[in-house]
């Protein structure tokens, strides 16, 4: 049962990675990379890491990739992005991938309504990563805060200029 | 090992599928989002391959690591895209091939 829902998932993953790669538009390119994003959620989910599948969805489909979007939407401006905005209203080119997310969300279902007094016994429990986060590794987590700052401070250096010339100051 | 009833083998193959995928995309495509994306797909598969390594064997470490990942991606993603809003910008255009010289 697990591994015929982990086999579909996995293949699900793996058909929207590539034909993420392969499209030529960056804002459909997008929609597949989510929906394989998810497919990997589902995976983490089977594997008895509920807490990397919360964070897999939140943080990877949710923020990471609402920032690609905003880019797009940014280098997107004027008559031209105007129609490219009708074509992708098109089923044509977003059926597919809601399609694949259905499969998964089928899965997901099947998975709660299985195993439902079994998941906390199950696999490895937020609690315990919690612990070893802050105990052992917790000079790992200072090391990635310091990244985030660094990463903060670049990506504001970065984007100044184009903040200000949209403004029209310069 | 109660929760890993599927085989550790065909996770980690699934990982390298992804990651073989990834980099394939990092070296065909030209465009530099579909650069960015393709990293993420690599950094995914990584990833992936530690929830499952520590699934297999029981332990909180694969997923703390999965979270250090998390990080390295979010913080490459908003340099990144920091990165193509500049190229955007100065060579009119999103492909990597026009920024091949640096100035001296």
């Amino acid at each position: 049962m697990m591994e015929v829902l982990f086999y579909i998932a996995a293949f699900i993953a793996l058909a929207a990675t590539v034909l993420a790669l392969t499209r030529s538009n960056a804002a459909h390119a997008l929609i597949f990379l989510i929906v394989s994003l998810l497919a990997v959620a589902v995976i983490f989910f089977l594997l008895g890491a509920p807490f990397a599948a919360a964070l897999e969805i939140v943080i990877y489909a949710g923020a990471i990739m609402v920032l690609f979007v905003f880019v797009i939407m940014m280098l997107n401006l004027g008559e031209a992005g105007e129609q490219r905005e009708k074509q992708w209203l098109q089923p044509r080119s977003w059926l597919l991938p809601a399609l694949l997310a259905l499969i998964l969300l089928v899965e997901m279902v099947t998975i709660l309504a299985t195993i439902d007094t079994q998941t906390s016994g199950i696999g490895v429990s937020p609690k315990e990563v919690g612990l070893q986060l802050f105990g052992p590794y917790v000079l790992a987590v200072e090391i990635a805060s310091m990244l985030l700052l660094a990463a903060l401070v670049g990506a504001y250096h970065l984007g100044r200029g184009f903040i200000d010339r949209s403004k029209g100051k310069r | 090992m109660a929760g890993l009833q599927i085989p550790l083998d065909h996770v980690l193959l699934l990982a390298t599928l992804l990651f073989a995928c990834g980099l394939a995309g990092l070296m065909s495509r030209r465009n530099i989002i579909f650069m960015l994306l393709s990293l993420e797909v690599m950094l995914n598969a990584a990833a992936l391959a530690f929830v499952a390594a520590g699934a297999h064997w029981g332990q909180a470490d694969g997923q703390v690591i999965f979270m250090l990942i998390l990080a390295v991606a979010a913080a490459e993603v908003s340099v990144g895209l920091g990165l193509v809003l500049q190229v955007q910008r100065r060579l009119k255009s999103l492909d990597m091939d026009g920024a091949d010289r640096m100035r001296g």
